[in-house]
């Protein structure tokens, strides 16, 4: 049985501790509606760009002249796999899962006799996939400075994608993030960027004009093709960012109801010990007196 | 015929203009391009230029860098990597600009390097145009 000073030592630590996860879901709140923000004026370009390049896609595909960002190297024998995580952690299964998604698909294509790349963007999920994907590193993306995420960070990164699939280290890049649904629900999510891959998204509206190009399609294309991983990057490191905002606040807004939970069951016990105590002294006091 | 065409200047972390516009000059690769409502259907990529929205009489000058306009008989969306408003276009933002595409052409490839030349003159050529 704890004696009562440590109860209440108990109680006033997590109380602190209540205060610390409150302030830090306030503050993820906070965070997490400036992302949104950052994630729903970055859409209009990114869907746009999206549907020009599928149509634009769509009527080059097949021919020879397809470029190799579109066509693919015509191997798949080598995958990079870029995972995208936060910096911080105390965000509850946020990094977990993507690294999760990230261990998985690495395994399925080590099975098929693939080799394997991975580059980290934040440092979360390079720590929780060092043990089993180390040796698979090749580069590290830090954004542990940067305050507001912007274009050119997703440029950079594209960059640095793009500079090795011309080098030939790679044939198949895919992309992990974390798709945010709601402050709830983050979806990990597997994206393959290259050779570029256009879904159904373009439901006609784009495609169902018949454009004149300047300069010609191929040559747009090509310019195109560059920008156009720059901004799926862009929007996913946007989605991340919103997801972990998120994730962090649903976990902190948990910490802080188990917090008060945890205060509540200890007050009880407090309560009782003391009364306890009252009881059997008075038990004592009355039996002496009785003996007298 | 309506008279004015929808606009839409979009950047990667923001939209700056959506307005029913009667002309629209665009800075494409090819050259300079003037749109007006009815335009025939057009995808063009953009040189760093000047971009000029004139809507109710009154136009609207913005710097763009690379991108592309997609343009239709009754909406123009022009994309742009990097674009600001001209009060936002100042001689440092621009300095920066024109240092970042001196950089790029020192390091491109000999293969890319008269697409690096030719971005940098234009570069160096919006400087003139927006602030001249």
């Amino acid at each position: 049985m704890p004696s009562l000073k440590d109860l209440k030592n108990r109680i006033s630590s997590v109380k602190n501790t209540r205060k610390i996860t409150k302030a830090m879901q306030m503050v993820a709140a906070a965070k997490l509606r400036r992302a949104q923000d950052a994630a729903e004026s970055a859409r209009p370009y990114s869907e746009r760009m999206l549907a020009v390049m599928a149509s634009l896609a769509a009527s080059v595909e097949g021919t020879p002249s397809a470029p190799r960002l579109l066509a693919g190297t015509g191997s798949d024998q080598t995958h990079l796999l870029i995972v995208m995580t936060a910096e911080r952690g105390l965000c509850g299964g946020f990094n977990v899962n993507i690294a999760k998604k990230a261990k998985a698909h690495a395994a399925k294509l080590k099975a098929e006799g693939k080799t394997v790349k991975v580059l980290t963007v934040g440092k979360k999920g390079r720590d929780a996939l060092r043990r089993e994907l180390g040796n698979l590193f090749i580069d590290h993306v830090d954004l542990s400075e940067v305050k507001r995420l912007r274009y050119f960070h997703a440029q950079g990164i594209a960059k640095n994608v793009l500079n090795r699939f011309d080098e030939g280290e790679f044939d198949v890049a895919t992309l992990f993030y974390s798709r945010f649904e709601n402050v709830v629900t983050q979806i990990p999510t597997a994206e393959q960027i290259v050779p570029a891959k256009f879904e159904a998204a373009n439901d006609g509206g784009a495609a169902s004009t018949v454009y004149d190009y300047e300069p010609s399609e191929e040559e747009i294309l090509a310019d195109l093709l560059p920008r156009g991983i720059a901004t799926q990057i862009f929007a996913a490191l946007l989605e991340n960012g919103a997801s972990e905002q998120g994730a962090r606040m649903s976990a902190m807004d948990n910490a802080t109801r188990n917090a008060g939970d945890m205060i509540d069951d200890l007050t009880i016990v407090y309560n009782r010990t003391r009364q306890a105590a009252i009881t059997t002294e008075l038990t004592e006091i009355i039996s002496g007196a009785e003996a007298l | 015929m309506a008279n004015t065409i929808q606009t839409d200047l979009v950047a990667p972390e923001r939209k700056l203009a959506s307005v029913q516009a009667s002309e629209i000059r665009i800075p494409s690769t090819d050259g300079e391009l003037t749109v007006m409502p009815g335009h025939a259907p057009l995808i063009t990529t953009l040189k760093p230029g000047k971009l000029t929205i004139v809507a109710d009489g009154v136009s609207t000058d913005y710097a763009v860098t690379g991108g592309f306009a997609e343009i239709s008989p009754d909406s123009v969306s022009i994309l742009a990597e990097r674009s600001l408003p001209a009060n936002e276009f100042t001689p440092e933002v621009h300095a920066e600009m024109v240092e970042e595409a001196r950089k790029e052409h020192e390091d491109a490839h000999p293969s890319v390097a008269d697409m690096t030349a030719k971005m940098l003159a234009d570069m160096e050529a919006l400087g003139s145009h927006m602030l001249g």
